[in-house]
């Protein structure tokens, strides 16, 4: 069965090339502009990942972090970071958010792939 | 009526009342309250200076020397002006070291030297003596001749007297007991008098108005007013002299001069005077009330002593009455019963006012500074061992005074007939004058030492006893007369009166020469000569310094050794009892942070001069010192070592001045770096989030440059539309990756100056119209209907084209960006406000929130984070925008646009510009 | 400190000019017969000078500046 990943990006360029990414590797990919639509996407969609931008829209990660993170049925689901920001210090406090890595923009597609199937093993 | 009970129940009365009033005040001080905390009760009680010798004997001496007795109240009046910088020096040394008396103070300074005290002691009571005897003289005589009633007989005339009749006597021995009442009814730590000093300042009201009331009687009751009594005088031969008195009568100028020189050092150091100037002192400040109201005082009492002489030589012939008694006799040869009474009364008032504080005074003296050293050295009286030594003290100083009244009864006895009240008080103010070289050279110069100061009085006193004591003995018969006529074994030059020749002077000014030559050459000559000690040289710093220094750390820093807290304690108790002893304990302790007794007192040299300065407040300087080395074990300093301390203080003193002015610019200079600190930080910041901000922008597009460059290049096998699409894309994000470096660039060059601007005469009309039309495929391609307003014609501005088309532009893509998608409208609109150019650009978008108008026009700053989508853009455009209109002189801002024309209200933005002046006068012509 | 110094500059200032006006050769401009107002000359110099210094001393050590 495919596994599901929720992109939640506000730059619709970049949603357009993580689709594109995803796709490819025949994932199931759903897309939430925001920090709301995100989170609500999380319930309906279940996605096993997500591809959370640090600066969405009318939710802060935080929240959204929290909310996962709190949630007992969503113990399973992976968080990576996606963050135009690459300082030590704010890696540090995406990792203590919650995440399980974090990837600074741009990204080498290839690595963001790896890194995506790495968290995602074919057999659960 | 004026039998002999009257006038003494009328004494007896008024004395009842003045001890009513001491005893209300001492109430009052007990309670906290003070009555004499003030400036006038201070001064009143200065004037316990006018003694019965001003009351009674300033009139005889006027009688005789017309203007001659002035020169003893015009010298106080010229020393007091001098008191704001002497007396406030010896207040704050007395404050600072708990001064008990005049011989506390001199001994204080000279290492606290019991010998000193000594001697100081014992020149005063001899030298006072004569001054007591003076007053005892007054009363009786006055009490004598006022029985006589109405006869006018002069007391001489009784002859000798058994002693157990002798008023006199009886006088003395009534004021010893008013006065043992009055000063020693308890042990004061402090040493303060408060219900005397009510009481003398009472005396003095009393005796100014019995003065002046006799005054007024002489002058416009007897006589016709100033101008008669001056011309009767002027009329009679025997009294024209006095009206013009300096080369005649009154002795030449120098003797003038002389007795104004005595006074002024008199009104220092009389003991009583030191008394209620210096230890009675509540507050330093009432000296300045004090140094105009005290001569005014002197004024006032002496107005009528010269009518009131020359009514007495007028009606009394020479010889028959004395003139000393004139105030007393001339109301009653006028039948004024009443007011001879209260002329009585009134020079009771002076004379007990100066007995009881001369001898308070005296006997706290005779106590601390003569008997208890002497006490505390006899080791086999095992006095340092006694538990309570406070009524020991109390008897002492009774006993003192006692024999201090005794003892001017019995000068009174021996010699006080053969001199005018005047000559006796002179013989007592040139004693006292011998304490002004050490004192005053004691406050001012560190070099003077004990032995300076010892010989200086000494000598000055041998000089005085022989020139002025011997001859009052001599002539009162108790030493052969031979003695003044020709000198002891026939020695010319040695004559008493005549001393080493010099003749021609008055006895006082003869006496004051010799004895301030002995006196002032030996204390500066045998200080010079010697150096001083350890003791000596602190005690002279803190005398000297004491307004270099502050607090009481100046003691304490000269002490080394070793003592006990409750050694201490005990040895306070035993002096001021266990009350005021554990009230210091507690004051010390509270001063130093420490809940004394709950937490014990580190028993350092701060405890050990505290405890030494509480005692000095009660049995004097000399005999705390005493006392308190009984207790502790003190290690000695060396001479070296004090002045070592004394070095460094002096360097601090010195630099300090400095310091403080360094310290001042100092905390101004960096205050000046704090600020600019501040301000770089809030440029590093700004600075900071600028370039993160940037590299964000940044990053966002070169993502998805490479991510789809990275795709392109990996899946060779998407189809071409996709390949298009993908291609497109990063095109664009080149594109806006391009205009944000460009707008990045062109605001660093405008906010730093660098900017190149081109003005020229520029036609809004026309930039408006222009950037309208190229915007006009993005209008079209959004549905967006745009309105222009213009004007037929406006004035020029003067700006750069590009910049002005620049900024249209912005605003209108910003607008594009915020109109509501499918029925967008925007209008621009242009028209001229009073000198200025104004352009508004109105979107139907979902407006400006309040709280984001300003700061939208800082870089980077973005509405969009409450938006559902992200706006495009380089959040740049406003920032630039406000650069350039700023630059020419106008202003931009946004509000909410007009509601109900097109829906939602949405926002207006505007900006301003001046408009040209000679465009302006271009249009009026 | 300032304050006080200068009131004990004038203060000092006063005794000097007392000094000079109760003292040979001033007093002996005064020293003649003759009245002023009825009061003779040296009395009324003597007494109105003393008034001055006080009203001057006053002045001096009350002014706060």
């Amino acid at each position: 069965m495919g596994r599901r990943i929720l992109i939640a990006e506000d730059e619709p360029n970049i949603v357009t090339s993580l689709e594109f990414l995803m796709r490819k590797c025949e994932y199931e990919v759903c897309v939430a502009r925001d920090g709301e639509e995100a989170l609500e996407q999380i319930e309906a969609f279940r996605p096993h990942l997500v591809l959370l931008d640090v600066m969405l829209p009318r939710k802060s990660v935080f929240e959204v972090c929290r909310r996962v993170r709190e949630d007992p049925r969503c113990e399973a689901i992976r968080i990576v970071m996606l963050s135009a920001r690459g300082r030590d210090k704010e890696i540090a406090k995406g990792l203590a958010l919650g995440a399980d890595a974090y990837v600074t923009k741009p990204f080498s597609t290839r690595d963001l792939v790896a890194k995506v199937r790495e968290l995602l093993p074919e057999s659960v | 009526m004026l039998q002999g009970w009257v006038i003494a129940v009328t004494s007896f009365a008024y004395l009842g009342l003045l001890f009513a009033i001491a005893y209300y005040a001492d109430k009052r001080a007990d309670a906290g309250r003070s009555v004499i905390a003030s400036p006038y009760i201070y001064s009143l009680s200065l004037a316990v200076y006018a003694t019965a010798w001003t009351f009674y004997g300033s009139v005889g001496r006027a009688a005789s020397d017309g203007v001659g007795f002035l020169p003893i109240y015009i010298g106080p009046t010229l020393m007091i002006a001098l008191w704001w910088v002497v007396m406030r020096k010896i207040l704050r040394i007395s404050k600072e070291n708990r001064i008990t008396s005049l011989a506390d103070f001199i001994a204080a300074r000279y290492g606290k030297s019991a010998l000193i005290g000594g001697a100081v002691t014992v020149i005063a009571v001899i030298g006072i003596l004569p001054y007591i005897s003076l007053q005892l003289k007054a009363v009786s005589n006055g009490f004598l001749i006022l029985t006589q009633y109405p006869e006018i007989v002069m007391p001489a005339k009784f002859g000798a007297v058994p002693l157990m009749q002798d008023t006199a006597l009886w006088v003395a021995l009534i004021l010893a007991l008013f006065t043992i009442a009055f000063g020693t009814r308890h042990l004061d730590a402090a040493e303060h008098h408060e219900g005397m000093v009510a009481a003398i300042a009472f005396e003095s009201l009393v005796k100014l108005l019995a003065f002046l009331a006799v005054g007024v009687y002489v002058t416009f009751v007897v006589y016709d007013g100033f101008g008669d009594v001056f011309e009767r005088a002027a009329a009679s031969p025997a009294l024209a002299p006095i009206l013009t008195p300096l080369e005649g009568v009154a002795g030449s100028y120098s003797s003038w001069v002389w007795l104004t020189i005595l006074s002024m050092l008199a009104i220092m150091f009389l003991p009583r005077q030191f008394q209620v100037a210096v230890i009675e002192n509540k507050d330093e400040r009432h000296l300045s009330k004090a140094i105009w109201l005290f001569p005014l005082y002197m004024l006032a009492i002496n107005a009528f002593v010269l009518p009131i002489a020359i009514g007495g030589r007028l009606q009394f012939p020479l010889g028959i009455v004395d003139a000393d008694t004139y105030v007393l006799t001339i109301p009653m040869a006028g039948r004024e019963e009443l007011l001879a009474l209260l002329v009585f009364i009134g020079g009771l008032s002076a004379a007990t006012g100066m007995v009881i504080v001369e001898t308070i005074a005296l006997s706290t003296m005779v106590c601390n500074d003569l008997v208890m050293p002497v006490l505390l050295r006899m080791k086999s009286l095992r006095l340092t061992e006694r538990p309570d030594l406070t009524g020991l003290l109390l008897g002492i100083r009774r006993g003192a005074i006692v024999l201090l009244l005794l003892l001017g009864y019995l000068y009174f006895r021996l010699a006080g007939e053969a001199y005018a009240l005047v000559s006796i008080g002179l013989i007592s103010f040139a004693a006292v004058a011998q304490f002004a070289p050490a004192a005053l050279g004691g406050i001012f110069w560190k070099g003077g030492t004990r032995r300076g100061a010892l010989a200086g009085l000494v000598a000055g006193f041998l000089v005085w006893s022989y020139a002025l004591l011997l001859p009052a003995l001599a002539r009162s018969g108790w030493l052969p007369i031979g003695l003044l006529e020709r000198g002891p074994w026939d020695i010319e030059l040695l004559k008493p009166l005549a001393l080493f020749g010099l003749q021609g002077l008055d006895q006082i000014t003869h006496a004051m020469i010799w004895s301030m030559v002995a006196n002032v050459g030996a204390y500066v000559a045998v200080s010079l000569a010697g150096s001083p000690s350890a003791e000596e040289t602190r005690q002279a710093s803190l005398f000297v310094d004491v307004f270099r220094r502050s607090g009481d750390a100046g003691g304490a820093r000269f002490w080394r050794g070793k003592a006990s807290a409750p050694d201490l304690r005990n040895l306070l108790v035993r002096f001021v009892g266990a009350e005021a002893a554990d009230g210091a304990f507690a004051a010390y302790a509270r001063a130093r942070g420490l809940a004394w007794p709950r937490e014990p007192l580190p028993a350092d040299a701060g405890l050990v001069h505290h405890v030494e300065t509480q005692l000095a407040g009660t049995i004097g300087a000399a005999s705390a010192r005493i006392m308190v080395a009984a207790v502790v074990k003190e290690e000695a300093l060396s001479l070296e070592e004090v002045r070592t301390i004394l070095g460094e203080a002096s360097q601090v003193v010195m630099y300090s001045l400095q310091l403080e002015q360094k310290s001042r610019e100092l905390e101004a200079a960096t205050a000046g770096l704090r600020a600019a600190n501040e301000r770089l930080k809030d440029l590093d910041r700004l600075k900071d989030d600028f370039l993160s901000t940037v590299t964000h922008e940044l990053r966002t597009p070169l993502t998805s440059i490479r991510a789809f460059t990275e795709i392109l290049n990996q899946e060779p096998d998407i189809g071409v539309a996709q390949r298009q699409r993908f291609l497109g894309i990063v095109t664009k994000e080149t594109e806006r990756l391009t205009r944000l470096i460009n707008q990045v660039l062109d605001l660093a060059k405008i906010e730093s100056g660098r900017a190149d601007w081109h003005e020229s005469r520029v036609d809004m009309r026309e930039v408006v119209a222009d950037a309208a039309s190229a915007m006009g495929q993005v209008f079209q391609e959004r549905g967006i209907r745009v309105e222009l307003k213009l004007p037929e014609r406006v004035r020029a501005v003067s700006a750069d084209l590009d910049r002005m088309t620049q900024v249209m532009q912005n605003l209108l893509s910003n607008a594009v960006k915020f109109c509501s998608p499918g029925d967008g409208h925007v209008e621009i609109e242009l028209c001229e406000q009073a000198g200025w150019l104004r352009v508004d650009v109105r979107d139907n978008g979902p407006g400006v929130a309040p709280r984001d108008r300003e700061v939208i026009f800082d870089k980077f700053h973005q509405v969009g984070d409450t938006l559902t989508e992200k706006p495009q853009g380089t959040g740049l455009g406003l920032p630039i925008s406000r650069h350039i209109v700023e630059h020419h002189g106008g202003r931009i801002w946004v509000q909410a646009g007009a509601p109900g024309a097109h829906g939602s209200a949405g926002a207006c933005f505007s900006f301003t510009l001046p408009l040209l002046r000679d465009a302006a006068l271009e249009e009026a012509a | 400190m300032g304050e006080f110094e200068t009131r004990g500059q004038r203060l000092i200032a006063l005794c000097l000019l007392g000094c000079l006006l109760f003292n040979y050769p001033i007093l002996a401009i005064f020293n003649l017969p003759g009245t002023v107002l009825g009061i003779p000359v040296l009395y009324a110099w003597v007494f109105g000078a003393w008034a001055a210094l006080i009203a001057l001393m006053a002045w001096a050590a009350e002014r706060k500046d």
